[in-house]
């Protein structure tokens, strides 16, 4: 009698449960269709306050360190408020912005055609954008922030996944992605991989160049022959790895600590690193590099739409721009932040006007089953397979 | 007023139930019972696989997925001999930790013990992974400076480090049941098996473990539950080894409802733990 009851209540509770999740929104995109979003057409005036989803370092207002601020001032002068989240990865920032509860984002091109496709974002006006004029023309109008001529972000900034190494232990200096796919190794054990199943591209690009029979011509664009090849590469690599870092404190205390001396990295953990005392150095290897160009989208559902264009205008200022870029360690995405910087070799450093230099970087992008290299005689495979086949990878 | 209130619920005695029983019941099924049915059903739907939203057809596909890859049996095998393991381990440093605390320490010490065993408990759960961070690292981590000279090396990040992290951060979860439990236990037992003839291992195996057992299972489903959840530790000091819990974070915001079918697996596991305990009977003595 009693367990009758219980099994009655159960199935009311799933069928509520049933019944409540069938409530939600239903998606009426296609599965190749774009969702037709409007764009703004003028400002009005600011809400008050602006949500912003952003990568670690993006948004400081003096918080973490008192003279890295480039939020306080644009509060003051506009009134809106800046609430931040910080998103861990560019899967992460997707799931927040599907939630609507958010502004705009500073999305990764991983990131960034998920959105346009779902309908997360909508298209940007750059007219409302003065700061958009002095941005890097080759940065402007790229197939990871705009689709059919139409922009849908601001162009933040870009960098480079570089190979970081130890100087005082591994010797001679690395200068192929070879160091971190060799079997051999010396430094077997000790050696560090991105985890994220867009370090996928990081073992195609290196296949792209060492086997050409293969025919990779774009480390986004794998065909199922091309991916099976990088997948068994990592597959390879997994016993040389000591850890695989997704939160960019931990890569930095294993460098400190020696636990991983070799692997890939972003500039911003060579410079927290350096500055604890590690001997440790980034370079481009000869087969170039996977890298980041982000931009600053909008949410089609934005409560704060005046706040957001007011904050995407600021943040591709020069100010702020160079602020960004310098604190993150990466290339400004605004031609005149070069003048501002406090260090006026930063731009030189990063290669910020250096076209030659980005030739070889392959910015992330979000593999689909059109093959983004123009080829139409096979089917890629698409970015969630990528995600299976690296959780797969990851807990054999 | 009050007075007026009462006797009118003292006459309406299914209202009075109702009222009392509204707000568990609220809690219990639409909160609780509600979240996990939600789960449930996430876990037969699938993705759009370029913009990873949900879409609501009922599919067979994450359980096929979890069944037929290899990898994530694995996974679910690591995750079941770290939780036994570390339930295994708390319990043998728990009982001689809770007998000295229950019955040989004077009063004084005992109620310094408790709060010592108590203590750890308020300390945040990263603050106490990452001290194990420091603790485990090879070559220059606490534990290879400190007993390196005599021999003895860290295991290092991986299936032993969080093995020793877990059962560091659960011990106290299984001390206190197997304490409360001895203290139940009166001494004149201990005394009439000593008087009539009973060495100390039998009196253990015959007196003591039969009256300790519930409590030995009440913290163990503390100890294996938590474990069998848990991914923090394995993200910081598990190295490249990943658990149950880091193959849900791993997919949530990638894809939700194969997150939900994992999700599934240690529920079943403790839905089949909890049944198994059930025909002991130890669960009517708790």
């Amino acid at each position: 009698m009693r367990n009758k009851r219980l099994f009655q209540a159960l199935s009311v509770a799933s069928a509520a449960a049933l019944v409540l999740s069938g409530c939600g929104s239903s998606d009426s995109t296609s599965d190749s269709g774009l969702p037709k979003v409007e764009m703004m057409k003028e400002l009005g005036a600011g809400e008050g306050q602006v949500n912003v989803v952003a990568w670690a370092g993006y948004v400081e207002n003096g918080s973490t360190d008192p003279k890295v601020d480039w939020v306080t001032g644009f509060e003051k002068e506009t009134g809106c408020k800046v609430n931040v989240k910080v998103g861990a990865s560019s899967d992460d920032m997707v799931a927040l912005m599907k939630t609507g509860e958010y502004d705009v984002v500073s999305a990764s091109g991983d990131a960034s055609l998920r959105l346009i496709y779902g309908g997360d974002v909508a298209p940007v006006n750059t007219d409302l954008v003065p700061n958009y004029a002095d941005i890097f023309a080759n940065l402007k109008m790229q197939p990871w922030n705009s689709v059919d001529g139409v922009a849908y972000g601001i162009p933040h900034g870009r960098g480079a996944n570089l190979l970081a190494y130890r100087t005082d232990i591994v010797k001679p200096a690395p200068t192929s992605w070879g160091a971190v796919f060799d079997a051999n190794s010396p430094y077997a054990g000790k050696i560090t991989a991105y985890d994220s199943p867009i370090y996928i591209a990081d073992a195609a690009l290196y296949l792209m160049k060492t086997k050409p029979e293969l025919g990779i011509k774009y480390p986004y664009a794998l065909d199922q022959t091309q991916f099976d090849a990088a997948m068994e590469l990592l597959k390879q690599q997994k016993p040389l790895i000591s850890e695989y870092w997704g939160d960019y404190l931990k890569h930095v205390a294993g460098l400190k600590a020696g636990t991983t001396v070799l692997g890939t990295t972003w500039q911003v953990n060579i410079n927290l690193a350096k500055g604890e005392g590690t001997k440790v150095e980034g370079i481009k290897p000869v087969e170039g590099a996977t890298g980041w160009s982000d931009t600053w989208m909008i949410s089609s559902k934005a409560k704060n739409p005046n706040c957001a264009y007011l904050w995407m205008n600021h943040i591709a200022s020069p100010e702020a721009n160079a602020g960004v870029a310098e604190w993150f360690g990466e290339a400004p995405s605004n031609a005149k932040s070069c003048e501002l910087t406090a260090d006026k070799n930063h731009c030189a450093t990063f290669h910020a006007s250096d076209d030659a230099y980005w030739t070889d970087v392959y910015y992330w992008n979000t593999a689909t089953e059109k093959c983004l290299d123009g080829r139409t005689d096979v089917k890629c495979v698409p970015y969630s397979e990528w995600a299976t086949a690296w959780s797969s990878l990851r807990n054999s | 007023m009050l007075k007026s209130i009462s006797t009118w619920f003292h006459n309406r005695p299914r209202v009075r139930l109702a009222a009392l029983l509204v707000a568990p019941l609220f809690w219990l099924v639409v909160a609780y019972l509600g979240a996990l049915a939600s789960l449930l059903v996430t876990a037969f739907y699938t993705i759009n696989t370029f913009t990873g939203n949900v879409i609501r057809t009922f599919n067979l596909g994450n359980f096929q997925e979890l069944f037929t890859n290899p990898s994530y049996r694995n996974v679910v095998v690591r995750t079941l001999g770290i939780a036994l393991s570390v339930t295994i381990i708390c319990t043998l440093l728990a009982l001689p930790m809770a007998f000295f605390m229950a019955k040989i320490a004077k009063p004084r010490t005992q109620k310094v013990l408790v709060a010592l065993v108590l203590t750890p408990l308020w300390a945040s759960y990263l603050v106490k992974i990452y001290a194990w961070r420091t603790m485990l690292e090879p070559n220059s981590g606490v534990i290879d400076w400190l007993l390196g000279p005599i021999g003895i090396h860290s295991p290092g990040f991986g299936f032993a480090g969080i093995i020793i992290g877990l059962s560091y951060l659960w011990l106290p979860y299984m001390i206190l049941p197997i304490y409360a439990g001895f203290e139940r236990l009166p001494n004149s037992l201990l005394d009439a098996s000593g008087d009539l003839g009973a060495k100390n291992l039998y009196t253990l195996r015959r007196v003591v473990l039969p009256i300790l057992f519930p409590s030995i299972v009440a913290g163990s489903m503390f100890t294996f539950s938590l474990s069998l959840g848990d991914y923090i530790t394995a993200t910081i000091i598990g190295g490249k080894l990943q658990m149950l819990g880091n193959v849900v974070y791993q997919n949530y915001s990638l894809n939700l409802p194969f997150a939900a079918t994992m999700s599934m697996v240690p529920i079943a596991i403790m839905g089949i733990y909890l049944w198994a305990v059930r025909r002991t009977g130890a669960l009517t003595s708790l």
